[in-house]
């Protein structure tokens, strides 16, 4: 089923068209990679599908976005968006403050307050994160103290905590090493059973090992979108051969 | 040019692969001049080039090993290399057969021939061809050629048909005929199964240019 309906989506920074016309179904329980080279439209799409775009001045969108059938950019409310919409980013980025309240913060955003509901919440998250034996006897210290590949799995678990549909990653593991990588790698595999995930990343290999399906992008257009494994061992077009063998890009 | 450092690997790599099937195409013919001529010494010569055969498959085989451990090959660059893997599988067997092949010669080195066979020449001659067109297709990414080597293994089968009932007809007129007939007859057998190996070799080469193997995607 698919989840993310995007149908001619053209994206502006000012005069500047950073996406032309993209059309691309992300189906429902799937990892969906996006690669490409800096600059290709990838990062721009990827926070086009929870409007993290709105923030950017000069920002406009033509086209349609649908999420279930809803056009995102229609009546849809942004903060339940933003909500079913998760994303976790490049660089782990944990609030000030405890683990705990790292994760409780966006339930308690949301209106839940009783303490024995944020516990079970914070206790589930971690659990479906695969952190939870680690974090579970310093759940009360400050989540800035955690190595980096356990800070980027809170993030994880704190997008997880609002109970999101479907789960945005832009490059998650570019500043973790080998370990931390293969950790995050089989989270995401995890929670493929329960989200559809959409992953940006540099790392062919990583693209190989986890995604269902891939899309190339160049120059704000989507080039090839095929099934990882068609795309990775013989590409139709010949520049997504040229730029995943590294011959250009 | 992003990846000249690869490439150049790469070409080395095949290099070396073209290199080996040289030897083997020369292993082939020496076998089969020594074996019509009677030729000890060439025999010898066709059976102590086997060692560098089986050489120039490890060498390419550690290549093919670093590229993969070193570049983490997706896409062309990975049929490539994987195909060169495999080809040489099929490669050092032939070089056994033409060694098989000019161990018999030597066994027959002092017998009168039942008869010259005029098809075994022949069968050497074809299968060189299939050999050298298969390693072409392979270097030059020529589907059709690769496709016609696959097709031409009919001609190398019916001959050694041919062979057989010709041995055959050799043994009924006369069973004293019968030892030397079945050193014939396993000579062919070897040519035909240098056929298929050319076969083989040739389908992996279509795997290279278009991913399927035998009309399947094996990835």
């Amino acid at each position: 089923m698919i989840k993310f309906d995007i149908q001619n989506l053209k994206l502006y920074y000012g005069d500047y068209q950073a996406l032309k016309g993209i059309d691309l179904a992300i189906e429902e329980r799937e990892i969906t990679a996006f690669i490409g080279p800096s600059g290709c439209g990838k990062s721009t799409l990827l926070k086009s599908l929870n409007r993290m775009n709105d923030l950017v001045e000069g920002c406009r969108v033509v086209g349609k976005v649908l999420l279930d059938g809803e056009d995102i950019y229609g009546a849809l409310d942004v903060t339940e968006l933003r909500r079913r919409v998760g994303m976790v980013f490049q660089k782990p980025n944990p609030f000030p403050m405890s683990v705990y309240d790292n994760i409780a913060f966006g339930p308690r955003t949301h209106g839940i307050t009783q303490k024995h509901k944020l516990d079970e919440i914070v206790e589930t998250t971690l659990k479906n994160a695969a952190i939870w034996d680690e974090l579970k006897d310093r759940l009360k210290k400050s989540a800035i103290a955690l190595s980096g590949g356990q800070q980027q799995r809170l993030c994880i678990a704190r997008a997880l905590a609002v109970q999101p549909e479907v789960l945005l990653m832009d490059e998650p593991t570019s500043a973790l090493d080998p370990i931390s990588t293969g950790k995050i790698e089989e989270l995401i595999l995890d929670l493929k059973r329960r989200y559809s995930i959409v992953i940006v990343t540099h790392n062919m290999q990583q693209a190989t090992r986890i995604s269902d399906k891939t899309a190339f992008f160049l120059l704000g257009e989507v080039v090839e979108f095929d099934e990882t494994e068609n795309l990775f061992s013989a590409p139709r077009d010949k520049r997504t051969e040229d730029y995943i063998t590294g011959r250009f890009g | 040019m992003a990846r000249s450092r690869f490439d150049e690997q790469l070409a080395q790599m095949q290099s070396s692969l073209i290199r080996m099937g040289a030897l083997i195409e020369t292993a082939i013919a020496k076998a089969v001049k020594a074996l019509m001529t009677q030729d000890a010494e060439l025999a010898k010569s066709a059976i102590d080039a086997d060692d560098e055969i089986d050489d120039m498959e490890k060498q390419v085989e550690s290549m093919c090993l670093k590229l993969i451990l070193h570049q983490q090959p997706i896409a062309r660059d990975l049929r490539q290399i994987s195909t060169a893997l495999k080809m040489i599988t099929d490669m050092e067997r032939i070089g056994d057969h033409a060694q098989d092949i000019s161990e018999i010669t030597l066994l027959l080195a002092d017998a009168v021939y039942i008869k010259t066979a005029d098809t075994i020449p022949q069968m050497a001659a074809e299968t060189i061809k299939m050999v050298s067109d298969a390693i072409d297709a392979y270097v030059g990414l020529d589907r059709e050629k690769a496709q016609a080597v696959i097709r031409h293994d009919d001609v190398v089968d019916a001959l050694f048909t041919t062979t057989r009932g010709e041995l055959l007809d050799l043994i009924r007129a006369d069973p004293a005929n019968g030892e030397q007939a079945m050193d014939f007859l396993m000579i062919a057998k070897y040519f035909e199964r240098i056929g298929d190996h050319a076969v083989n070799i040739a389908e992996w080469v279509v795997f290279a240019i278009t991913g399927e193997h035998k009309s399947t995607r094996i990835i």
